[in-house]
């Protein structure tokens, strides 16, 4: 560190915090009141909208609309599906983000790129494909068929399309920390006698718990929320194969919006409760990390 | 091969899921229809279930699918388990007959009246006090007005829109007389008069601010995004949108002639024969022209097969000359490669917008 600045110019910067003090408020102050503005253009003002109109009629209208056994249905299966593919994405997310963070092979940065896909391509796309491939013109269809099996138009095919879009979630999230942890500590326990499973237990899912929270939340949020793919290949038969997303669409499109509302209301509570835990688990890791 | 297997396995694991979570042994049919049928087979499966159960002792149940019926019709060649189908018009129902042989070619003449246990027809729907003065096809041309249509090439509603003011145009420069169409004595008139009409048909859809994937969509753009001045509708749809928003703010216009719609339903050989439903889902396409049936038809704002039943709902039904596809365009198959195959009239009409 040889010469450094002058005693003048330290002086100098010393005053500028001060000097520059109106302008760099009034930025401040403007880019403060800008974002919120747009935040309450853009989101919270149709959130109240939402409940606005799911209470449009009464408490009483709202939780009628809870009565209707459609309605319970399509909450159920959405749970369901949810309750199926978040497991199956967290197991997957893991092994893959294992096997990538981890370990050097060839092809790897392609199956990065790969990981990313159902991200990339609408999801409109991801359920044409299971069309393509189990619909009756499909590669397995007639097979299928024959063997009295349904995919599409079912619940496996619904379970199948939210398989496909939401399995970056965890992957994605834990890819970077993987990379970031380095595999030191785990090498450390193997040389000390402990098995592979007892390594991932007791030394990799400690240390990457909060990692894994975050993408099981966002994981499970797109898992119940997805409506695109899932329309494709649901059939929307009522009672059967309709999600509450699309349930949300066809109860607005009979006229039924106080119904449509409160359905769209228990989505947000849920997108809501979401944040809420994604904001706790952050609030964790930062607190950790210090 | 190896991916294959693990392919082949992961679909039987989801398949087992799949049937353990089905409806187990009750007797079920699902129907799939198009979209603005909803309320009425809410209502007819309810009474059928009732009559089914009072027949034969067994109980039903008729679940429902309802989207656009092109969309409806390529679900079902794709495997949608449809014990019956009843769509928006008869091209989608052929379609499935072409593509995978789901049902007999002859599925037209299985039931009554071209298997159409209830018609419809196109009409206006115009905002409260019909402030463009408009009463019949020719308004709809006039400078300023502003025609909400969904698009024909995924709506059958938007077909029978399409179909029902070129017919209407033909049936102004032909006045009325629909044999002068094939009468080589009158070419010429027929000529002038199919020009004219693409003319009038053009001019519609080069106005149209919007064209929505389905009936519904198109109703709710006209109704609540407050988009346009005159929806072409279903009598039904314009029927449904008068009760739920009331009259001070649409009002129904009746044309001077449009077309009759005739939305047919048929039973899907390959699934009833399979799943063994065949007894059921016979008796209740019947039940759709039986007098309970007529009867929620006429409430849902169907126009009733039946002459008696018809005849009790007139004040609804306002009397309207109709002309049929097969008059004026020589039926289905003519009307889809002439105005709604890829490259064809419509294409041309969007293209040179």
């Amino acid at each position: 560190m040889a010469g450094g600045p002058s005693r003048e110019l330290l002086a100098e910067l010393a005053t500028r915090p001060g000097r520059d003090t109106l302008t760099s408020t009034l930025v401040k102050g403007a880019f403060i009141t800008v974002s919120l503005l747009f935040l309450a253009a853009m989101l919270f003002a149709p959130l109240i909208t939402v409940f606005a109109a799911a209470f449009e009629k009464g408490y009483e209208a709202y939780f009628e609309a809870f009565k209707d056994s459609d309605t319970l249905a399509a909450i159920r299966l959405t749970l369901t599906v949810a309750a199926i593919v978040v497991p199956l994405n967290t197991i997957f997310g893991i092994a893959a983000a294992w096997a990538l963070g981890k370990f050097e092979f060839r092809g790897k940065s392609m199956l990065i790129t790969l990981i990313d896909l159902p991200i990339a391509v609408s999801p409109v796309i991801s359920g044409l494909i299971y069309v393509l491939l189990f619909g009756t013109q499909g590669w397995f269809g007639l097979w299928l068929q024959e063997h009295d099996i349904s995919i599409i138009y079912a619940v496996p095919g619904i379970v199948l399309a939210t398989l496909f879009v939401t399995f970056p979630y965890v992957a994605r999230e834990l890819l970077p920390l993987m990379q970031q942890l380095g595999n030191d500590e785990e090498e450390a326990a193997i040389t000390m006698g402990a098995g592979g499973l007892m390594t991932f237990f007791h030394v990799t899912l400690p240390k990457i718990r909060w990692g894994l929270v975050y993408g099981v939340i966002l994981c499970n949020a797109r898992a119940m929320g997805e409506f695109g793919a899932v329309s494709v290949v649901s059939g929307h038969i009522r009672g059967l194969t309709t999600t509450m997303p699309l349930h949300v669409e066809i109860l607005y499109n009979e006229y039924n919006f106080v119904a449509a509302f409160a359905v769209a209301s228990l989505l947000t509570l849920l997108a809501v409760v979401t944040l809420v835990v994604k904001t706790l688990v952050e609030w964790r890791t930062g607190y950790r990390k210090r | 091969m190896r991916f294959r297997f693990l392919l082949a396995l992961g679909i039987l694991l989801l398949a087992g899921c799949g049937r353990s979570g089905g409806s187990g042994e009750a007797l079920s049919l699902l129907n799939v229809s198009y979209d603005p049928t909803r309320e009425l087979y809410r209502d007819v499966n309810a009474a059928f279930a009732e009559e089914w159960q009072r027949q034969t002792g067994q109980t039903i149940l008729v679940k429902q699918s309802h989207a656009g019926s092109g969309n409806q019709a390529r679900a079902v060649i794709d495997g949608l388990q449809a014990d019956v189908v009843t769509l928006a018009l008869a091209y989608d129902i052929d379609s499935i007959h072409r593509n995978g042989k789901r049902l007999g070619p002859n599925w037209q003449t299985r039931f009554p009246h071209n298997s159409s246990p209830y018609t419809s027809t196109i009409v206006f729907l115009v905002r409260a006090g019909n402030p463009k003065q408009i009463r019949d096809w020719p308004d709809l041309v006039k400078p300023g007005v502003q025609v909400v249509t969904p698009n024909p090439k995924t709506s059958g509603g938007a077909r029978w829109n399409f179909l029902a003011a070129w017919g209407a145009e033909l049936h102004r420069q032909l006045g009325g007389d629909w044999s002068k169409l094939d009468d080589p004595q009158t070419a010429a008139q027929a000529e002038a008069a199919q020009a004219a009409a693409e003319a009038f048909v053009a001019t519609i859809y080069r106005n149209a601010p919007v064209l929505d994937s389905g009936a519904r969509g198109a109703t709710n753009t006209f109704v609540q995004r407050q988009i346009g001045d005159v929806l072409l509708a279903w009598e039904n749809e314009a029927l449904l949108a008068v009760q739920e928003l009331g009259p001070d703010q649409v009002e129904i216009v009746v044309p001077s002639t449009s077309i009759l719609a005739e939305t047919p339903v048929a039973v899907v050989d390959t699934v009833v024969d399979r799943r063994g439903t065949r007894r059921a889902a016979e008796a209740y396409l019947q039940f759709l022209y039986s007098p309970t049936g007529q009867e929620l038809a006429a409430k849902h704002h169907y126009r009733p097969t039946d002459p008696e039943v018809l005849a009790r709902h007139r004040d609804k039904f306002a009397e309207i000359e109709t002309f049929t596809i097969d008059q004026a365009f020589g039926g289905w198959d003519r009307a889809h490669t002439r105005f709604f195959a890829d490259g064809a009239l419509f294409d041309r009409i969007m293209g040179v917008k």
